[in-house]
């Protein structure tokens, strides 16, 4: 019977019109579209899901910050020797350069585009609302910086371990580490969006991004020389309040072990680290408020 | 599907809508105004973006002050200006609306390739958009509203930039929105002849007040016009003119067709008393000796509303005077 009946390829391969079928699934609304808006500008920070170009700066970056820390692993190993040669939190700090143009380009590859094309009212068309957008854009900008500055944290905590270095040390210093990257990752990235989500321009974006950035380190690490200098020591923690590089090896040489980079290794005291926690906070809080603000008035 | 109950809404210096009551049913609609008439204004308080200054208003039977988040996962939105990434490709940047609207990823991939199809992106949908046409562009910011097949969706100005082919292909997709797909549909214009052809139901506002809400039906079947154009001949060398004295002649008094309508000038137009109206123009025509063209029954243009409000308006403001 079936080899009298043969398959024609012309019952198999037949497109049917099948015409506008509606849809009746469910719809996971606000909360699930902002993990969706996160998860999306997570990606896009590293490329992916665009084109090849752009994934590029970003991929080179995140090379760039691991080799050191490979090669240092490797040179550990190799001489046997009973430290790394830089503190985990120090890393950052050396890397600084590589961070800020990090954050100068993607800040902006995350809200400018957005507004330059205008898709920002058709993300305000849908459930979400302005906070939700502001929440998944900063939390996703603050989540790539972390991988950006953890993973060679992790290359090195690795490299240790592999060493045979003491474990409760390098675990010590590692989770240092990773406090101390957190904190970086959340005000860098507030301060790149509160920069880029003014202006629809990119390259006014990443320019502003990494003016205020560099110029503030530059300015602030110069006064420090200069007072450490003429002998008011004292002037040097206080100082460096004025930028966001310093803030942090403020924060972590008064309370995660870390040897300032300040000149004269003059790290704040646990009092004035005290002041350096609170401003650290009041920024990044400062920039979420002023992105709410910023997009408050976007609308349609 | 929306019911606006003397919605006003009052910036400093203008009143965008002035005590704005309308209700609109299932089908298409078109919003009809003038630039600056109150249509974006109105879209943006029925999505719940833009809180009215007085006034209520409903859309799916939700209010829109404190529904607005379940007002906007069930209505699609189309905006008048561009708003897609160059960057990306049509699927993905539709994908990615579709979960924005919160459908789950696999759904939202399905109905993706659906909607794109529908709106007649096949191919070049994997391409990136900065690469399409404008036709094309309208086509993928139509496919955005239409993801997560919504009840109702708000077109703003759909056929802006487009030509005269584009406009005609995107009316015709705007028709089937609703006769096939089952959802309804606000679309706005400042072109009424558009709308005309396409829309069941028209509401007209102008300086953000009700001008008029009736259906299509209504606004160009009142009265029958009939359109003649005759040839010239050497006894009469211009003809149309010739015909216009001899109706008068015979009592029926000839429009003035030089009102910014197509083919003025070569065209009468006529009131149509009943059938002896088309006897009279036959026996007029043949007795000059001049060859008829055409005669056909015309509808009557929304934009005639307009006109007529216009001098309602002088005249009440001559009154005045």
């Amino acid at each position: 019977m079936a080899v009298e009946q043969p398959t024609r390829a012309g019952d198999q391969t037949r497109i049917h019109n099948i015409g506008y079928r509606s849809y009746d699934g469910p719809r996971l609304g606000r909360a699930y579209a902002t993990r969706s808006l996160y998860s999306q500008s997570l990606r896009g920070s590293y490329g992916l899901g665009r084109s090849v170009k752009s994934k590029v700066l970003p991929m080179l970056l995140f090379v760039v910050m691991c080799v050191p820390a490979a090669i240092m692993v490797a040179v550990a190993v190799a001489t046997k020797a009973n430290d790394l040669p830089v503190d985990y939190t120090r890393y950052a700090i050396i890397m600084q350069a590589v961070i800020s143009l990090y954050v100068a380009s993607q800040a902006p590859q995350s809200v400018s585009r957005d507004l330059r094309f205008k898709t920002v009212p058709l993300y305000f068309s849908r459930p979400i609302e302005t906070a939700d957008y502001v929440r998944a854009k900063y939390a996703a900008l603050a989540s790539a910086m972390f991988v950006l500055t953890a993973a060679p944290l992790l290359v090195l905590y690795v490299g240790a371990l592999l060493a045979k270095l003491d474990f409760t040390d390098q675990t010590k210093g590692f989770a240092q580490g990773l406090v101390s990257v957190a904190l970086l990752s959340l005000l860098f990235a507030g301060i790149g969006l509160v920069i880029a989500s003014v202006t629809p321009r990119r390259g006014f974006g990443i320019a502003a991004v990494i003016a205020v950035l560099t110029i503030s380190y530059g300015a602030v690490t110069t006064l420090q020389a200069i007072a450490d200098a003429q002998g008011t020591t004292d002037a040097v923690p206080w100082i460096g309040l004025f930028s966001p590089v310093t803030l942090i090896d403020g924060v972590q040489s008064a309370f995660l072990g870390a040897n300032s980079a300040f000149p004269g290794a003059a790290g704040p005291s646990n009092g004035e680290g005290v002041v350096y926690v609170l401003a650290v906070l009041g920024l990044i809080a400062a920039c979420y408020g002023l992105l709410l603000r910023r997009y408050r008035k976007v609308g349609l | 599907m929306i019911a606006t109950e003397s919605l006003s809404k009052r910036f400093p210096r203008v009143t965008a809508l002035d005590r704005l009551s309308v209700d609109v049913g299932p089908g298409v609609t078109g919003l009809v105004g003038a630039n600056g008439a109150g249509k974006s204004t109105l879209i943006k308080i029925l999505l719940g973006l833009s809180p009215a200054t007085e006034g209520r208003a409903e859309v799916l039977g939700l209010d829109v002050a404190t529904k607005g988040g379940d007002i906007r996962e069930r209505v699609g939105y189309m905006p008048e200006h561009d708003c897609l990434p160059p960057d990306v490709s049509a699927t993905e940047f539709v994908v990615h609306m579709a979960r924005m609207s919160g459908l789950p990823p696999a759904a939202a991939r399905e109905r993706t390739a659906d909607t794109l199809r529908h709106v007649g992106l096949y191919e070049e949908r994997y391409r990136p958009i900065g690469g399409y046409s404008t036709g094309m562009k309208q086509r993928v910011k139509l496919a955005q509203a239409l993801v997560h097949d919504p009840q109702l969706v708000l077109l703003d100005e759909p056929t802006n930039g487009l030509d005269p082919v584009g406009r005609d292909d995107m009316l015709a997709l705007i028709r089937r929105i609703y006769a096939d797909f089952g959802i309804s549909v606000l679309v706005t214009s400042h072109l009424l002849g558009e709308l005309e052809r396409t829309c069941d139901h028209v509401v007209v506002i102008d300086g953000g007040k009700l001008l008029r809400s009736s259906s299509t039906t209504d606004f160009t079947q009142n009265t029958t016009t009939l359109a003649i154009e005759v040839t010239d001949t050497d006894a009469h060398p211009d003809g149309t003119d010739a015909v216009r004295d001899a109706l008068h002649a015979r009592g029926v008094d000839v429009l003035d067709a030089d009102s910014g309508l197509p083919g003025a000038g070569h065209i009468l137009l006529l009131t149509a008393q009943g059938e002896e109206t088309y006897d009279v123009v036959r026996d007029v025509v043949a007795d000059l000796g001049l060859g008829l063209v055409r005669m056909e029954q015309r509808r009557h243009h929304i934009s005639e509303v307009f006109k007529d409000s216009d001098a309602e308006r002088k005249e009440a403001v001559g009154h005045g005077g």
